[in-house]
């Protein structure tokens, strides 16, 4: 007897583990849509009419508690953070997505180059930041800073930088405003640049930054250097086969398809191999933008 | 009469859905902010703009215009937060057999339309269903085919370069835009048609989504508890 107590008991538990949240399926019926796939079904055990309204009140109370406050949480919680905070949180997720974007870099990655019917004619202009008055080529005159060998600035002509192995290349220009044109630039590559003006120098040994700024340091960049390194980063004196009108930043200027137009910096007038982390016109907390604007 | 409680939805699926909505929300917002500094999207018909992405009336109301870099910093943020959620949702289903209720089922195609006649009180009867009928399997597998391909598309726009092989295979860096906009619009549109099914469903199936739980009356080919040891014999 005490033997077909234990039975029944176990059965007893067995029937609720199986009833209480049992797994059933759809009826065995092949017009049931449930079947075709084996759903399955989720069923408590037979229940009285108040039972039912009574468990499901609780769960229901439950429930909306749970997302209600999580509702509140989430409006609140970013109503009431400080707007410095959320600065702050905002800059670091542009500086955590540039840390993962330089993960997966690799310099090898090119982008794709266009045919010369292609080519966005008139090219569009955008952006005069430290463009004012005009600069005859003849006057114009780069520095360039931050050189291992040297502790003052190198200065170079527009001669000698073109007297440096010309590279062309017809590539999509992309502002942070979401349009693109396509862009015929010829010039100098900046890797070919470092190599003729820092010669002996590792890539890995150079510093991590390079900052430009205008003449009249009006507009200022900051790259990093494997962007700036990468084979399609021009120092660039020509667009659609002629020398760079003013507006578009001549006698030199940037040309990359591996950044945004805001990083593609009009009439350079100084450039400066850095090892801290250089100021960005557009990224300066006024305006807010990404300092990385990375393709 | 007996009642069951039916487990609908898992905690899982419904803490990913409801935590799904606000960042999708936030992710249309922040890309409408960056679309206006870009507005060039329409519908044309027979070379006649029908109607502008988006009337000068709309960006002022919601006062879009002027807020590129903070639609920049807000998209750049929740995508991770987007992505990661789908990610393991997408996991998640296929883990569960949740996967069995989603996909669609052959004919589902053929049978969605019934489904739309029936919502406009047109046809009567539909086919025996279990979680979900064609009509949701379509949409709601739809919508995640969706966010996928608005990651890709999104990834496309992001990284032109270094992802050039998945911006040429989308039509380049201006088709990917083209894409990521134009989903946008149809995640607008599955959430209003889901919205109205949602009010048309009733309170109890909304409940279900926030407990899990629905009400079904009781089959009656329910097991009985067993009362007596029959077969043991000695």
């Amino acid at each position: 007897m005490s033997d077909n107590k234990e039975i029944l008991l176990e059965k007893v538990r067995e029937f609720e583990a199986r009833t209480g949240h049992t797994v059933d399926s759809y009826p065995d019926d092949a017009n049931n849509t449930a079947s075709v796939l084996k759903e399955h079904r989720y069923l408590s055990e037979p229940l009285s009419p108040e039972d039912t309204k009574r468990q499901m009140f609780a769960r229901s109370r439950r429930g909306f508690l749970v997302v209600g406050a999580a509702a509140l949480l989430g409006v609140f919680g970013w109503r009431w953070m400080p707007d410095e905070t959320k600065a702050a949180l905002l800059k670091r997720t542009f500086e955590f997505n540039e840390r993962v974007s330089q993960i997966f870099y690799s310099p090898k990655r090119l982008a794709p180059q266009f045919a010369e019917t292609s080519v966005t004619i008139p090219a569009r202009y955008n952006g005069g930041e430290g463009l004012e008055g005009e600069i005859a080529a003849s006057d114009w005159r780069l520095n360039v800073g931050g050189l291992a060998d040297r502790s003052d600035d190198l200065v170079l002509t527009l001669d000698d930088v073109k007297r440096l192995p010309r590279t062309e290349m017809i590539t999509e220009f992309k502002c942070i405003e979401g349009w693109s044109t396509i862009v015929h630039w010829a010039g100098v590559r900046f890797s070919d640049f470092v190599a003729k003006y820092a010669p002996g120098v590792k890539p890995q040994d150079l510093p991590p930054y390079v900052a430009m700024t205008t003449p009249d340091e009006n507009y200022f960049v900051g790259w990093d250097i494997q962007s700036i390194m990468h084979p399609q980063t021009l120092l660039a004196y020509e667009m659609n086969g002629a020398p760079l009108t003013n507006e578009h930043g001549a006698p030199l200027r940037l040309a990359s398809p591996t950044k945004y137009g805001i990083k593609q910096i009009k009439r350079i007038g100084r450039i400066e191999f850095t090892d801290e982390r250089p100021r960005d016109f557009w990224a300066q907390p006024e305006y807010g933008y990404d300092w990385y604007a990375g393709h | 009469m007996a009642k069951q409680l039916e487990k609908k939805h898992p905690l899982a699926v419904r803490w990913l859905h409801w935590i799904n909505f606000p960042l999708l929300t936030l992710m249309i917002w922040s890309g409408i902010l960056i679309y206006w500094a870009n507005p060039v999207y329409g519908i044309r018909l027979f070379g006649y703009e029908m109607f502008k992405f988006f009337p000068p009336s709309f960006n002022e109301f919601l006062g879009i215009p002027f807020r590129l870099a903070e639609g920049l910093q807000l998209h750049f943020f929740f995508m991770w937060f987007f992505a990661v959620n789908g990610v393991i949702y997408i996991i998640y289903t296929i883990v569960s057999g949740e996967w069995r209720a989603l996909l669609p089922i052959p004919g589902s195609l053929k049978r969605a339309p019934l489904v739309a006649l029936h919502d406009a009180h047109i046809v009567k009867k539909l086919p025996t269903q279990g979680k979900y009928n064609d009509a949701q399997r379509i949409a709601y597998t739809s919508v995640i085919l969706m966010g996928m391909a608005s990651t890709l598309t999104g990834l496309a726009i992001y990284k032109p370069t270094q992802l050039s092989w998945l911006t040429t295979l989308l039509g380049g860096y201006e088709w990917a835009r083209w894409e990521h906009f134009w989903l946008m619009v149809m995640f607008v549109l599955f959430f209003v048609v889901h919205v109205v099914q949602v009010g048309l469903a009733g309170w109890a199936n909304f409940r279900s989504m926030i407990t899990g739980y629905d009400i079904v009356d009781a089959a009656e080919t329910k097991p009985e508890p067993p009362t007596a040891v029959e077969e043991v014999t000695t």
